[in-house]
C-alpha cells in the first residue's frame, strides 16, 4: 500500500486567491447563464435593466431599443432565428450616458458598480449583472463588449472595446477611441453571445412585454431576431419619484455588520453614531439604548467590541424603533399597474393595489398586485361555435385554462423558477373560491386571468444570485396575501355583478323559449283550434310585467360605474368604464364617456381577438384608436337595446 | 306500443286538454297560469286508522308559470299532458321513458333540452296522475313488467287463457297493468297469497312446489313491489277474499315493503284506495325469528347508520304504532343485526319451503 504524502508546505504552495470572475466563469449558472436560452435572456435583461436605472436616476424618461440578431458564425447565411446559436444583442439608451474613465470598469469588472452601498430601490443590486453578461460572451464567443457612450451633446461620443481578466477581475481594453454618433446622450452596449432564441414562456419576447407592462412611463422598441419589430409605447407622461436613499434600520443589521460600522464611523461618541448612522434613531432613543447595554453614550464607537458590542446588539433589539420611512421605495402606483395591464393584456376587469410600506429584517418594502381577467369583450362578443344540443349525460364545456403569474422586483420581471418565489406561493394560498373563481387543492385558480405581483424595497430578498425567486418571509408573503386579497374582494364584486346581469338577462330568456314550448303544446292539446299568437302575445305580456321590464336594463348596471371598486377598470363591449389610459394614437380631445352622442352609428369591432400580447406595434395602434369610440356609443346602444340583442350577448 | 282496448276515453283526454285551458283562461285574464299538484309527501298523508289506509290530505302546490324556480317545470308539465293526450287519441299505451324521448327536444334558438333526464319526466307524470285524479293505467302508462306469479290461478291477458299453474318454475310476468278491462281473473282456487319480498326466495318455493303442497298463490315483485304486483293481490284478496301474507327481509326497508302492501306509500297515497290491503300480514322474517328458529348470530348482518336511521323513522310513523310493531322494531335495534330471507339457507337449502313457512302457518305467528 503506497501512499503519497504532501507536506503542509507543498500543499500551501497551491493554496492561492480565487478572483470572483474566476469563480463565476466557473458557476455562470448562478448568475442566470444556465442554458443558451436563458443567457441570452440574462444578456438582454442585465443591460436593460442597467439602461432603466440609469435614465431614471438621471431624471430622463427612459426610451430602450433592444436589437437581438442572429450572427452567422462561419460567415456563411445567418441561419434562422430559431435555428441560431449566436447573437448580436445591442442595448441603447438615451439616457445620461457614461464617463470616458467610467466605462471599461462598468463593463469589464465584476462587483463594481453604484448600488451596492447604497440602501436605495433600484433594479441592479450588487454590479455583477452586465459584466457578468460581457464575461459570458467572453467565453463563448470571445468576442469583448462595444460600448459607444456620450454624455452630452457637446461631448464627444467614445467607443469602447472591453473584455474581463478573469484572473484579476480587472478590465483589458481592446479599443478606445472618439467616434461620430447619431445620438447626442446615451449609452448603446452590444454583446455578441452564443445563445438560442425561442418564443413563449420565459422568452426575451416576454421578457420585454413584461418589463412594458411595470414600466409604463418606458418607452420600448424590440428588433426581434426574426425581423419583427414591436414597440412598446409609453402611456404615462412622467417619471416614477425618485426613490431616496436611506441609512440602514437598526432591526435590519446583523452583528457583524454592527461591528464593522462601529469600526467605521465617523462619530466620536456612541450615541452619536447610533443617531447618525442609523435611520429612525433619534439622540435620545441612542441614549436609551446606551442604557439599556449599560454602556456610557460617550463611549468611543472603535472601542466597543467583544461583549459590549453584544450588549449593544441586543440592546437595540430590545428597543422599540420606529419602522423605516418608506420614501427610499417608489412603488409603480395603482394607476401605472393598471395602465400597464391595460395596454398589454386583453380582458374584462382590470384592478391594481399597492399595499401600506411594510418591514421585514428592517428593510422597507412595499407590495403591489394587479389583476387582467377576463377574454376581452372582441372574444367575447365572437359569434360562438354553433350550439350543439347535449345528449343525456354530456355537460357543457368548461375551459380549465389557469392563471398566469407575472412576478416583478424592483420592476424587474421573474421569469424562473416561478414555484420557488414568495409571490407564487402567495397566489396559491390566497383562497381564490371566496372571489368566484375556480381553484383546485394546492394550484393555481383557474380562469382567464394574469395576476401580477410587484415587490418593491431596498433589498429584495432573492433566492439565488441570478435574482429569479423572492425569498419567502413571513412578513413579505403576508403583504402579498393582503394584496391579491384585496384584489380577489374586486374582482369578486365585479363577476357578482356580472353573474346577476347574465342571470337577469336569463330570467328573461327563460320566459321567452318556454312560453313558445308552452304555447305550442296547447296547441296541439287544443288539437290546433288554438289563436297562438294571441296567447304568445297574452304570455309575453305577463311575463314582461313579471321581471320588472325596463328596470331590468338597470340592474344590468349599463349605467353604472365600477363603483366601490377603486383603481380598477372594466371593459364591455359598449366601453371602458373606470380610469383607462388614453393610449397613444387616439386623439386628445375624445368626449367623456358620459356625453351621449346617439348620432354615431354602432359599428361592430373587427378587431382580432388574438392580440394578446400585442403582436405588432402597428396592431397596438389600431387597437388604441378603436378603443375609444366605443365608449361613447354606450349611451345610444343602451337606450335602444332590443331583447333580441340582449340575448345575443349572453349566450 | 301495445294497443289498449277502447274504453271511457274522452273524459281522460279532456282532463288533459284541461290543462291547456288553465293556461289559456289565465292568459285571457292577464294572470300567472297555474296549476294547483297535490303534494305527495309524509307532510300530506292522513293515516285514517278506521281504513286502516294511507290517505293523501288535501294540501296542494301551486305550480306557477312566471316563477323561475318553477317556469321549467311547468312548461315540462304541459309538454308531458300533451304527449299523453297524444296517448289517448291514438289509443295506445306506453313507457315512462318513452314518454321522455316523446317530450324531448331542444327549444328553439337555443341548446337548452326541455329535458335533461328522465328523472326530470318522470315525478310530472305522477303529478298528473293526482292533479287530474286519473289513474296511470289511465292514462295510458305503464311501467316494466317487475314481478312474476304462478300458482292456481286462470287468467285471460288480452284474449289468452294463462294458467299459472302451467308455467314451470318461471310463472307468469305480472304486467303493470292489471285493471279487470286488461287481465281477467277466471278462476282461482288457492287458499292464500304468499308475497315474497325477493326473486330468489320465490325460486326457491315456485322450485319446491310450495304453491301446489299449500295450495297458495305465490307473487313476488323483486323488492319493492310494482303497482301491478299489488294490484293483483289486492284483487285477489278483494276478489276472492284471499288472505294475503307478505314474506320480506328482516330490516327497515323489508318493514316498509309491508307497511306499502298494507297501507298503501306515501308517494302513491291516492291510490291507496285500490292497491292496499288492510288486513295483509307480516308473516317473516321477524326480529324474532333468528331466537326462535335457531339462526347463528354470525348469519346476520350489522346495522348500518341508514338503516338506523330508517328504523327510527318507521317508529314514528303513525300505522306502526300498535305494540307488537314497536317491539318487533325495537328488538331489531337492540340486537343491531339484520337478517335476509337467504339467510335461512345457513340451515338447510329448503328450509324455508320445509320448516319455517309450514310452522308459521301452523302457528299463526305473524304480526298484523
Amino acid at each position: 500500500m503506497s501512499t503519497v504524502t504532501v507536506s503542509a508546505v507543498e500543499m500551501g504552495a497551491r493554496q492561492r486567491e480565487i478572483s470572483v470572475s474566476e469563480f463565476f466563469t466557473k458557476n455562470r449558472h448562478l448568475l442566470g447563464f444556465d442554458n443558451p436560452r436563458k443567457a441570452l435572456l440574462t444578456c438582454v435583461k442585465e443591460a436593460v435593466d442597467n439602461a432603466l436605472d440609469a435614465s431614471e436616476e438621471a431624471g430622463i424618461l427612459p426610451e430602450v431599443v433592444v436589437k437581438v440578431d442572429v450572427v452567422s458564425s462561419d460567415g456563411a447565411a445567418p441561419p434562422p432565428a430559431s435555428q441560431a446559436t449566436r447573437f448580436r444583442v445591442t442595448v441603447i439608451d438615451y439616457g445620461p450616458g457614461i464617463v470616458r474613465q467610467q466605462i471599461p470598469p462598468i463593463f469589464a469588472k465584476l462587483l463594481y458598480g453604484s448600488k451596492f452601498h447604497r440602501l436605495r430601490m433600484s433594479r441592479g443590486q450588487q454590479g455583477i449583472g452586465i459584466s457578468a453578461a460581457g464575461m459570458y460572451a467572453q467565453l463563448t464567443t470571445g468576442k469583448p463588449v462595444q460600448i459607444i457612450s456620450r454624455t452630452g451633446a457637446r461631448a464627444a461620443a467614445h467607443y469602447f472595446e472591453v473584455s474581463i481578466d478573469t484572473k484579476k477581475n480587472e478590465p483589458r481594453i481592446f479599443e478606445n477611441k472618439k467616434i461620430e454618433w447619431e445620438s447626442h446622450r446615451g449609452t448603446q452596449v452590444t454583446l455578441e453571445i452564443e445563445g438560442r432564441y425561442q418564443k413563449g414562456r420565459s422568452s426575451v419576447d416576454e421578457y420585454l412585454e413584461q418589463v412594458a407592462i411595470a414600466n409604463p412611463h418606458v418607452k420600448l422598441v424590440y428588433h426581434a431576431p426574426d425581423g419583427e419589430v414591436r414597440e412598446y409605447p409609453r402611456t404615462i407622461q412622467e417619471l416614477p419619484p425618485q426613490p431616496r436613499e436611506i441609512k440602514p434600520h437598526p432591526y435590519g443589521i446583523e452583528f457583524g455588520v454592527l461591528l464593522r460600522m462601529l469600526h467605521d464611523t465617523k462619530s466620536h461618541s456612541l450615541a452619536g453614531f447610533l443617531a447618525a448612522d442609523f435611520s429612525r434613531v433619534s439622540h435620545p432613543l441612542a441614549v436609551e439604548i446606551c442604557k439599556t447595554a449599560k454602556l456610557s453614550p460617550d463611549a468611543r464607537p472603535r472601542n466597543i467590541h467583544g461583549s459590549a458590542a453584544e450588549a449593544l446588539f441586543k440592546a437595540i433589539q430590545a428597543t422599540k424603533i420606529m419602522a423605516p420611512s418608506s420614501n427610499c421605495i417608489s412603488p409603480i402606483g395603482e394607476k401605472a399597474i393598471l395602465h400597464g395591464l391595460y395596454k398589454q393584456i386583453t380582458g374584462e376587469f382590470y384592478t391594481a393595489v399597492t399595499r401600506p410600506p411594510a418591514v421585514y429584517r428592517g428593510n422597507p418594502f412595499v407590495i403591489e398586485a394587479g389583476l387582467a381577467y377576463g377574454k376581452g369583450p372582441d372574444q367575447v362578443a365572437a359569434p360562438e361555435a354553433p350550439a350543439v344540443p347535449l345528449a343525456e349525460g354530456e355537460q357543457e364545456k368548461d375551459d380549465s385554462e389557469l392563471a398566469r403569474v407575472i412576478r416583478y422586483a424592483n420592476r424587474v420581471p421573474l421569469l424562473y423558477q416561478q414555484s420557488a418565489c414568495a409571490t407564487f406561493k402567495a397566489v396559491l394560498e390566497t383562497a381564490w373560491r371566496n372571489y368566484g373563481i375556480a381553484q383546485s387543492r394546492g394550484a393555481l385558480p383557474a380562469g382567464p386571468m394574469v395576476v401580477f405581483v410587484h415587490m418593491a424595497s431596498v433589498w429584495v430578498p432573492f433566492t439565488s444570485e441570478s435574482k429569479e425567486a423572492i425569498a419567502d418571509y413571513d412578513e413579505i408573503r403576508k403583504e402579498i396575501r393582503l394584496a391579491l386579497q384585496e384584489c380577489g374582494r374586486r374582482l369578486g364584486v365585479f363577476l357578482r355583478r356580472r353573474e346577476r346581469a347574465k342571470s337577469e338577462f336569463r330570467r328573461r330568456n327563460i320566459f321567452e323559449l318556454y312560453i313558445e314550448e308552452v304555447v305550442e303544446a296547447c296547441a296541439r292539446l287544443k288539437g290546433g283550434k288554438l289563436p297562438k299568437e294571441r296567447l304568445k302575445s297574452q304570455l309575453h305580456k305577463i311575463a314582461a310585467k313579471r321581471t320588472g321590464g325596463a328596470r331590468t336594463d338597470e340592474i344590468l348596471g349599463r349605467n353604472t360605474g365600477p363603483e366601490g371598486l377603486p383603481h380598477s377598470i372594466i371593459v364591455t363591449p359598449d366601453g371602458t368604464e373606470g380610469e383607462a389610459p388614453a393610449l397613444p394614437g387616439t386623439p386628445g380631445d375624445v368626449a367623456p364617456p358620459e356625453e351621449p352622442t346617439p348620432s354615431e352609428p354602432p359599428k361592430a369591432r373587427t378587431e382580432k381577438s388574438d392580440v394578446r400580447p400585442v403582436a405588432k406595434a402597428k396592431s397596438v395602434q389600431t387597437k388604441a384608436a378603436k378603443r375609444k369610440p366605443k365608449a361613447a356609443k354606450r349611451t345610444a346602444k343602451t337606450a335602444g337595446r332590443s331583447p333580441k340583442a340582449a340575448r345575443r350577448k349572453t349566450r | 306500443m301495445a294497443r289498449a282496448k277502447p274504453k271511457n276515453t274522452g273524459v281522460v283526454e279532456k282532463k288533459l286538454i284541461g290543462v291547456a285551458d288553465t293556461v289559456i283562461t289565465a292568459a285571457e285574464r292577464s294572470k300567472d297560469p297555474t296549476l294547483s299538484i297535490p303534494v305527495r309527501s309524509l307532510a300530506n298523508v292522513n293515516f285514517n286508522e278506521k281504513r286502516g289506509l294511507i290517505e293523501m290530505g288535501r294540501r296542494k302546490q301551486e305550480r306557477t308559470f312566471f316563477n323561475v324556480a318553477m317556469a321549467k317545470k311547468f312548461m315540462q308539465t304541459v309538454l308531458v299532458a300533451d304527449a299523453l293526450a297524444e296517448l289517448q287519441r291514438a289509443n295506445l299505451t306506453t313507457s315512462l321513458r318513452e314518454i321522455y324521448y316523446r317530450t324531448k327536444h331542444t327549444m328553439k334558438s337555443s341548446h337548452e333540452n326541455t329535458f335533461d333526464g328522465q328523472n326530470e319526466s318522470d315525478p310530472l307524470i305522477e303529478d298528473l296522475e293526482v292533479a287530474l285524479a286519473a289513474l296511470r293505467e289511465e292514462l295510458h302508462v305503464r311501467a316494466e313488467n317487475a314481478g312474476s306469479v304462478v300458482g292456481p290461478l286462470v287468467l285471460n291477458d288480452d284474449g289468452d287463457r294463462v294458467d299459472c299453474a302451467r308455467l314451470g318454475k318461471g310463472g307468469y310476468s305480472v304486467p303493470s297493468i292489471v285493471e279487470p278491462e286488461y287481465i281477467a281473473i277466471q278462476r282461482c282456487t288457492a287458499d292464500f297469497v304468499l308475497l315474497v319480498e325477493k326473486g330468489t326466495q320465490w325460486n326457491r318455493l315456485s322450485e319446491d312446489k310450495f304453491w301446489r303442497r299449500y295450495n297458495c298463490v305465490l307473487l313476488t315483485g323483486n323488492g319493492q313491489p310494482p303497482r301491478g304486483v299489488r294490484r293483483l293481490a289486492r284483487r285477489l284478496h278483494q276478489e276472492y277474499k284471499l288472505p294475503v301474507y307478505v314474506l320480506v327481509d328482516n330490516d327497515p326497508w323489508g318493514y316498509y315493503i309491508y307497511s306499502v302492501v298494507k297501507q298503501g306509500s306515501i308517494n302513491l297515497a291516492f291510490e291507496s284506495e285500490r292497491m292496499a290491503i288492510p288486513k295483509a300480514k307480516f308473516i317473516g322474517l321477524s326480529s324474532a325469528d333468528p331466537d326462535r328458529y335457531g339462526l347463528p348470530r354470525n348469519v346476520g348482518i350489522k346495522l348500518n347508520d341508514k338503516d338506523v336511521s330508517r328504523a327510527k323513522e318507521l317508529l314514528k310513523y303513525r300505522w306502526f304504532q300498535k305494540k307488537e310493531w314497536q317491539d318487533e322494531v325495537k328488538r331489531m335495534l337492540a340486537s343491531g343485526l339484520k337478517y335476509e330471507l337467504d339467510a335461512l339457507a345457513n340451515k338447510d337449502f329448503r328450509f324455508l319451503t320445509k320448516t319455517y313457512l309450514p310452522r308459521k302457518l301452523k302457528e299463526q305467528d305473524w304480526l298484523d
